[in-house]
């Protein structure tokens, strides 16, 4: 048909059923439209947005991407089947070789806290038993490690954990502001979300007007909670003063990062308040069109959100004038497919866009030229909750909270060696040591070796930290990271070594492979990792080479994802935990 | 007509530059006659900024900035020559050549040089993870392709893409050290989009895709540059006037390309230009056979 190419196999029915269902009959296939040729390019993007979801059924109704069905995606999206195959093979989650195994695939976490509460052994088992068991990055449970995740063939994908009470140690605690909810809401019903406050945020944000919402966070002094600290009122002011084209809020919650599970926690178990905030970012932007990318992994939050979606739409809180604004405001939401990377902003568009989740250059900034090149707020799910929280009790009563520099609250993951690992809200400022007190302390016989702190582009602190407060600037100094919330807790108990050749492996398997310094920069660091793992140290031949390694990476990336990938093994080397690599004095 | 161009003013190693606004820093250095090394930037292609060999400093950037795509502004302060871009530029070829063949990459091997990249150094691992050992994809006369040549500089994929020829055939695949540049489930190019215009082999800086009279030439050790000529014509076959440039060798044609500075072909060919020649040499089997 028209300009494209495509071979001679065919879909089967079941793809075909599985494909048209995914697309919901929206663009129809015309076999007869004219040649294209330039014109056939702004067309094919036009559609192209929904080749992850055509490939998901795919994936989905034969347990692999077929050459037949990947045709009749491309016929039906016009998109080039080689780039179609190119974006397929990009995830984690697709398979494009036929399965030896029929069946659901277990993907069991082996980082690092599923690592050291013995996923190897669980694994072993799975397989011994007959499974068809996947090695995967972490998949967000860390509380519940080791983690599972069951993607389904001809079926739902699921969570054995999900079945599990709701485990949330600070229930009941007066002082929560993000975390009011959990355990109170009825997390499938707009009605409970109503009873429990919700919407009148929202509500108050259409009373006091959008320039004013900006205002109000911007005078919070909100920073954005996905790792980068950027202020949120910037942000929006900026999207907010783009006229003339479609503009876009999304919210990022391809939460991906090792050791990371606030938001899945959040969006299970109050999913109505993203929907909210999302609503509200719309509204202070001037953004009509709501996103929402949910990592593939997450089947009860992305279940619970699209529930939340229609009961909204419904309710006329979404749609032609979004929750009596006056404004049209909608959200669709799209799964991920297993991409650590699609976490970058840029990389998330592109995936978004239909396209391999490769970053971009910036500049230019997703506030001028975000999804489909057009102006758009990218926020974490955590962050776009605060704005809730401001607008119900102002700028200065948000201000009372935390310390001058990081007002607010913060959500950490706890996990580890921790005695009651979850999600935890504390003001910032509060120390590292009072964290962990509140999570019920240290387990194992050891002593405190070191904390991970932000996840494995974090870096590891030792226990001298044990009384920083939790704040950017206390963090910052300490040359250290909140990142995205995460803290993690190892023992002497534990072999350090072990964890960082994991750490290592994990950032070479997430690269995307776009730029030299981390495709090849992050492989050569995991052989060093491996390598120092068989000789029990690293010379100082090759703890220049890990130097050196890591000092490209960190300048000549493209993206975030490369300029921490040498953090944590940098911090191990300088907190002493790597045997035989000490650095002389001054350097770090 | 007067057509009003806007400069900006920057300093690159201490020296005042004047270009044209949207001059890309890259431009500005060659003004400046400054020589940044680059594989994955093209004259004839948009920039896709991935080889990060012409990285530079730009003052109040922590990163170093792609030199290719980020246009000169106003005021910028650009270092090209500093320790850390000598670092960077240094690691990324050393990272390259360790891991590809880039035995027919006689220009990478002149910044290697430059930079005291050490390849060697990665031979300490007992098995470092290297390219190197697929066979070539030899699927017709006109051209092959041997991807452990390959860098991933997204040249081909550009050039049979939107930059020049539409065809989509070719895409990158897989993800990190494992992507590659591949048709769909790699099928063979005689069943893909390909229409051999050979746009790729013109822009691929490595010689991972090249002509199949080279590559014989080459694998019977009679690949001889000092002896060949380059001879620049007009193509015969219709009314557009595409300049080819007939590269021979004992006086017949081994290779041909384009100038991507010439306003009509912007260095890119269709299949009658790039291996249309036959009829010149009777004598030397059919393309086709």
């Amino acid at each position: 048909m028209a300009d494209l190419y495509i071979s001679e196999d065919t879909a089967d029915a079941a793809e075909i059923a599985a494909v048209d269902a995914a697309l919901g009959g929206r663009f129809v296939v015309l076999h007869e439209s004219e040649r294209l040729v330039r014109a056939g390019t702004a067309k094919r993007h036009g559609h192209r947005h929904l080749l992850l979801p055509a490939l998901h059924a795919l994936q989905n109704a034969k347990g692999w991407i077929s050459p037949g069905g990947l045709n009749h995606v491309c016929e039906a999206l016009q998109v080039p089947p080689a780039e179609a195959y190119g974006v397929a093979t990009f995830y984690e989650m697709f398979r494009v070789e036929e399965p030896g195994h029929a069946g659901d695939v277990t993907h069991v976490c082996v980082d690092a806290a599923c690592q050291i509460a013995g996923s190897a052994e669980k694994i072993a088992e799975l397989k011994a038993s007959g499974g068809n068991v996947h090695e995967s990055p972490c998949l967000g449970q860390c509380e519940k490690a080791p983690a599972i995740f069951v993607q389904g063939v001809a079926g739902p994908d699921s969570v054995p954990a999900d079945s599990e009470p709701l485990q949330f140690h600070q229930q009941g605690d007066s002082s929560l502001r993000l975390l009011k909810r959990i355990g109170v809401v009825d997390a499938t019903s707009l009605d409970s979300y109503r009873e429990q406050g919700g919407y009148e945020a929202m509500e108050a944000a259409v009373a006091m007007g959008a320039e004013a919402v900006c205002t109000a966070v911007a005078d919070s002094g909100l920073s954005g909670r996905g790792g980068a600290a950027f202020p949120t009122g910037i942000k929006w002011r900026a999207v907010a003063a783009e006229q003339g084209r479609p503009k876009h809020v999304v919210a990022n919650c391809d939460e991906s990062e090792p050791g990371t599970f606030k938001d899945r926690f959040v969006m299970e178990n109050d999913p109505f308040s993203l929907i909210e905030a999302l609503t509200v970012a719309g509204f202070a932007t001037g953004a009509e069109n709501g996103w929402i990318y949910i990592r593939g992994e997450y089947p009860l939050a992305t279940a619970r959100l699209e529930n939340a979606i229609a009961q909204c739409r419904e309710a006329g809180l979404l749609g032609g004038n979004a929750a009596g604004s006056g404004h049209p405001f909608d959200i669709e939401l799209r799964r991920g497919a297993g991409a650590y990377i699609c976490g970058e902003e840029t990389a998330l568009f592109a995936s978004l866009e239909g396209f391999r989740g490769e970053p971009r250059s910036k500049p230019p900034f997703p506030t001028t030229h975000g999804l489909f090149q057009e102006p758009t707020a990218i926020n974490n799910p955590e962050t776009l909750l605060n704005a809730l929280d401001i607008l119900l009790i102002g700028a200065e009563e948000y201000r009372s909270r935390g310390t001058e520099r990081s007002p607010g609250t913060k959500l950490l993951c706890l996990s580890g060696q921790i005695a009651k690992p979850g999600v935890y809200e504390v003001e910032f400022g509060t120390t590292l040591d009072q964290v962990i007190d509140l999570a019920g302390g240290l387990t194992g016989n050891g002593e405190l070796a070191a904390i991970l702190m932000g996840g494995a582009a974090g870096s590891f602190v030792g226990p001298d930290a044990l009384d920083m407060p939790l704040t950017l600037e206390d963090t910052r100094e300490r040359e250290t990271t909140l990142g995205s919330g995460v803290i993690m807790p190892f023992t002497t108990e534990i072999d350090m070594v072990d964890v960082l050749v994991r750490i290592s492996a994990f950032f070479r398997n997430e690269s995307c492979g776009q730029c030299v310094p981390c495709r090849v920069g992050t492989v050569r660091q995991n052989e060093t990792m491996v390598q120092l793992q068989r000789t029990g140290s690293l010379t100082s031949e090759r703890l220049a080479l890990v130097d050196d390694i890591a000092q490209v990476m960190v300048d000549a990336s493209i993206c975030g994802l490369g300029h921490t990938a040498a953090s944590a093994i940098n911090s191990a080397i300088a907190l002493g935990l790597v045997p035989g690599a000490a650095r002389g004095s001054g350097e770090s | 007509m007067t057509i009003l161009e806007t400069k900006v003013a920057l300093r690159i190693n201490g020296e005042a530059v004047e270009v044209p606004a949207g001059t890309s820093i890259h431009k500005a250095c060659e003004s400046a006659g400054i020589d940044t090394p680059t594989l994955c930037w093209a004259e004839n292609l948009t920039p896709v900024n991935v080889c990060r060999v012409c990285v530079v400093e730009v003052e109040g950037s922590r990163a170093l900035v792609p030199s290719c795509a980020r246009p000169a502004e106003e005021g910028m302060v650009v270092e090209t020559d500093s320790e850390r871009v000598r670092h960077s530029r240094k690691m990324v070829l050393e990272f390259l050549g360790s891991g590809v063949n880039l035995e027919q990459a006689p220009e990478l091997h002149e910044w290697m040089q430059r930079y005291g990249a050490e390849p060697e150094r990665y031979d300490q691992y007992e098995m470092p993870a290297v390219r190197m050992g697929d066979a070539p994809k030899i699927q017709d006369n006109l051209f092959i392709r041997d991807y452990d040549q390959c860098v991933l500089c997204y040249k081909c994929v550009s050039a049979c893409g939107d930059d020049a020829q539409h065809s989509f055939a070719i895409a990158v695949s897989g993800r990190g050290f494992g992507a590659r540049i591949s048709t769909e489930y790699d099928t063979p190019l005689p069943d893909s989009a390909c229409v051999y215009c050979g746009n790729c082999i013109g822009v691929c800086p490595t010689g991972a895709i090249q002509f199949k009279t080279e590559f014989d030439l080459r694998a019977a050790d009679d690949w001889r540059p000092d002896d060949q000529d380059v001879t620049r014509t007009i193509c015969s076959y219709c009314g557009v006037g595409c300049n080819l440039e007939l590269h021979t060798q004992d006086e017949k044609i081994i290779k041909v390309t384009s100038p991507s500075d010439h306003s009509v072909t912007n260095g890119h060919l269709c299949i009658k230009g790039r291996f249309g020649w036959q009829y010149v040499q009777p004598d030397e089997p059919p393309l086709n056979a």
